[in-house]
C-alpha cells in the first residue's frame, strides 16, 4: 500500500469502518510506517478534544417544551378552539388537493415504480443544488436573461417568467443531468423555500400534474406540449401546484 | 394531512422525541448559533412530524437529521446564502463572538475549539460533528447527507485534518492541554 491512497484509509481505519481483511492488512502496515502512526495520533487528538471540552450542544428546556406543544396542537384531541378550527381547515383542504392529485396518478401512463424512481433521481438532483460549491447556471430575475442561457445550451426551447408578484421569485436557471440527458433547472423561491423546476423534452403526451413526496421534498410533476416539467422543494405542496397552474398558463 | 392520530403521535413521541438533542446539535453546528438552531430545530420537528407517516421504519436517527439537515440548508439557502457557497479550501469567517453563549464559555480552549469547528466548510462540519459528536456510523452519515459514502471519508479526512492543524497552532497546544 502506498501512503498517498493510505490518507483516507487512515481514517476509516480509525472509524473501524475497514473490512476484516483491510483492517488486518492495514495492520501491518502500521508497524513500519511511523507517518501512518502521527496521522492516527492526530485523529485521537482530534475526537479526544471535541469529546472532552462538552462542546456537545444539548436541547434547551424552551425548545423541548415548544415542540410538545407543537405535537399536541396536532393531536385531534385537542379542544376545538379558533385558530386550530382554520388549521384543520387548511389541513381537510390540503388532505383532499392530495387525494384529487393521486387520483390521478392512478391514470398516469407509466407505472409507479419508474415514477418513483424519477422522482427519486429528481430530489437528489433538488438535493444536490443545495450542497455548498458552485453551480453551472446564471443568477437573474430576468426570464429573458435566463431563457437566453438556458437556449443557447438547450436543444429545445422554454418560457421563462418572473412570478414575483404572484409570489414565486425568479432566481435564476442551470443545466443539470438525470438519467443521461441534460435538463433545464429553473429556479424560484416562495416565502424562502428554494424550489427548483426540472424541465426536459419528452415524446409522451400530456398529463396532469402528480404529486410526491420523497425524503422530506414534495415533488409535482406535469407534461405538456412534449415537454416534462417537474417542481420540487420543501415549500407546501399547494404552493408547487400553484406554481404549476402559473408555469401552464403562461407557456 | 397534517394532522396525526392519537397512536401515531404515542409512537413519534417514544421513537423520534428522545432524538431533539441530536436534532439541535446537528443544526447549531450548521447554522453556528444557538438562537437560529432552536427555531429550525423547531421547524424541522415539526416537518419530521408532517411526513411522520411516510417513515417506513429503520433508523429513526438518521431519519430525522436528514430532514434537519435539509431544513438548516434551506434556512442558509435563504438567509445566508454565501455560507454554502464557499470552497472547501477556504475557510468561513466565525460567527460575531459577542454572543451570551461565547461570553459564557469560561473555558479558552473549548472557545477555540468551537471557533476552528465553525470556520470549517459546512459539508466538512455536518461530516465531524456526525461522527465525532453523534457516532455515527459512515452509512448513516451518507443518508443524512446525500453525499455518497466515498466523499462522506474524504471530507472526514479533511475535516480532521484541517481541524487539527487548528488546534496544534503555535499558542494553542498549551490550551488543549488545560481542556
Ligand atoms: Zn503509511
Amino acid at each position: 500500500m502506498d501512503c498517498e491512497h493510505i490518507c483516507t484509509i487512515i481514517h476509516v481505519y480509525f472509524d473501524h469502518e475497514l473490512s476484516a481483511a483491510s483492517d488486518a492488512k492495514f495492520k501491518l502496515h502500521l508497524e513500519h510506517c511511523s507517518d501512518c502512526v502521527a496521522d492516527l495520533d492526530a485523529c485521537d487528538l482530534v475526537r479526544d478534544s471535541l469529546q472532552r471540552s462538552h462542546i456537545y450542544a444539548h436541547a434547551p428546556a424552551l425548545l423541548q417544551r415548544n415542540i410538545r406543544a407543537d405535537l399536541r396542537s396536532f393531536a385531534p384531541t385537542t379542544a376545538w378552539s379558533q385558530p386550530l378550527w382554520w388549521y384543520w381547515l387548511a389541513a381537510v383542504a390540503a388532505l383532499l388537493f392530495v387525494t384529487i392529485l393521486l387520483g390521478r396518478v392512478g391514470h398516469g401512463l407509466r407505472g409507479d415504480d419508474y415514477q418513483a424512481e424519477l422522482a427519486g433521481e429528481i430530489v437528489d438532483a433538488h438535493v444536490r443544488s443545495l450542497q455548498p460549491g458552485p453551480l453551472t447556471g446564471i443568477a437573474s430575475d430576468d426570464g429573458r436573461i435566463v431563457k437566453g442561457w438556458l437556449d443557447a445550451k438547450l436543444k429545445f426551447a422554454i418560457a421563462v417568467r418572473n412570478f414575483a408578484n404572484e409570489g414565486f421569485a425568479l432566481q435564476g436557471g442551470r443545466l443539470d443531468v438525470m438519467e443521461g440527458r441534460s435538463v433545464a433547472v429553473l429556479v424560484y423561491e416562495r416565502n424562502g423555500h428554494p424550489i427548483n423546476v426540472f424541465i426536459w423534452r419528452t415524446r409522451e403526451p400530456d398529463t396532469s400534474p402528480r404529486a410526491g413526496s420523497r425524503q422530506g421534498f414534495q415533488w409535482v410533476d406535469w407534461r405538456k406540449g412534449k415537454i416534462e416539467f417537474c417542481a420540487v422543494s420543501d415549500a407546501d405542496l399547494v404552493d408547487l401546484e400553484k406554481l404549476h397552474q402559473l408555469i401552464s398558463s403562461s407557456a | 394531512m397534517n394532522d396525526l392520530d392519537a397512536e401515531n403521535r404515542l409512537r413519534f413521541e417514544q421513537l423520534v422525541l428522545p432524538h431533539v438533542d441530536a436534532a439541535f446539535n446537528l443544526a447549531r453546528w450548521l447554522l453556528r448559533s444557538r438562537a437560529d438552531a432552536e427555531d429550525v430545530a423547531q421547524e424541522a420537528l415539526l416537518r419530521a412530524c408532517r411526513f411522520f407517516r411516510g417513515f417506513q421504519g429503520g433508523d429513526v436517527r438518521a431519519w430525522l437529521l436528514q430532514i434537519v439537515r435539509n431544513t438548516c440548508y434551506s434556512w442558509l439557502d435563504k438567509n445566508r446564502p454565501r455560507e454554502l457557497m464557499v470552497e472547501f479550501h477556504e475557510e468561513l469567517h466565525p460567527q460575531p463572538a459577542a454572543t451570551p453563549e461565547s461570553m459564557a464559555i469560561a473555558d479558552e480552549g473549548r472557545e477555540r475549539l468551537t471557533r476552528a469547528l465553525e470556520t470549517l466548510p459546512p459539508r466538512h462540519r455536518a461530516v465531524l460533528v456526525l461522527r465525532e459528536l453523534e457516532g455515527c456510523s459512515y452509512k448513516e452519515i451518507a443518508a443524512i447527507t446525500s453525499i455518497p459514502i466515498g466523499t462522506v471519508m474524504s471530507s472526514l479526512s479533511r475535516a480532521r485534518r484541517q481541524l487539527h492543524s487548528a488546534l496544534v497552532n503555535p499558542g494553542c497546544k498549551e490550551l488543549l492541554r488545560g481542556l
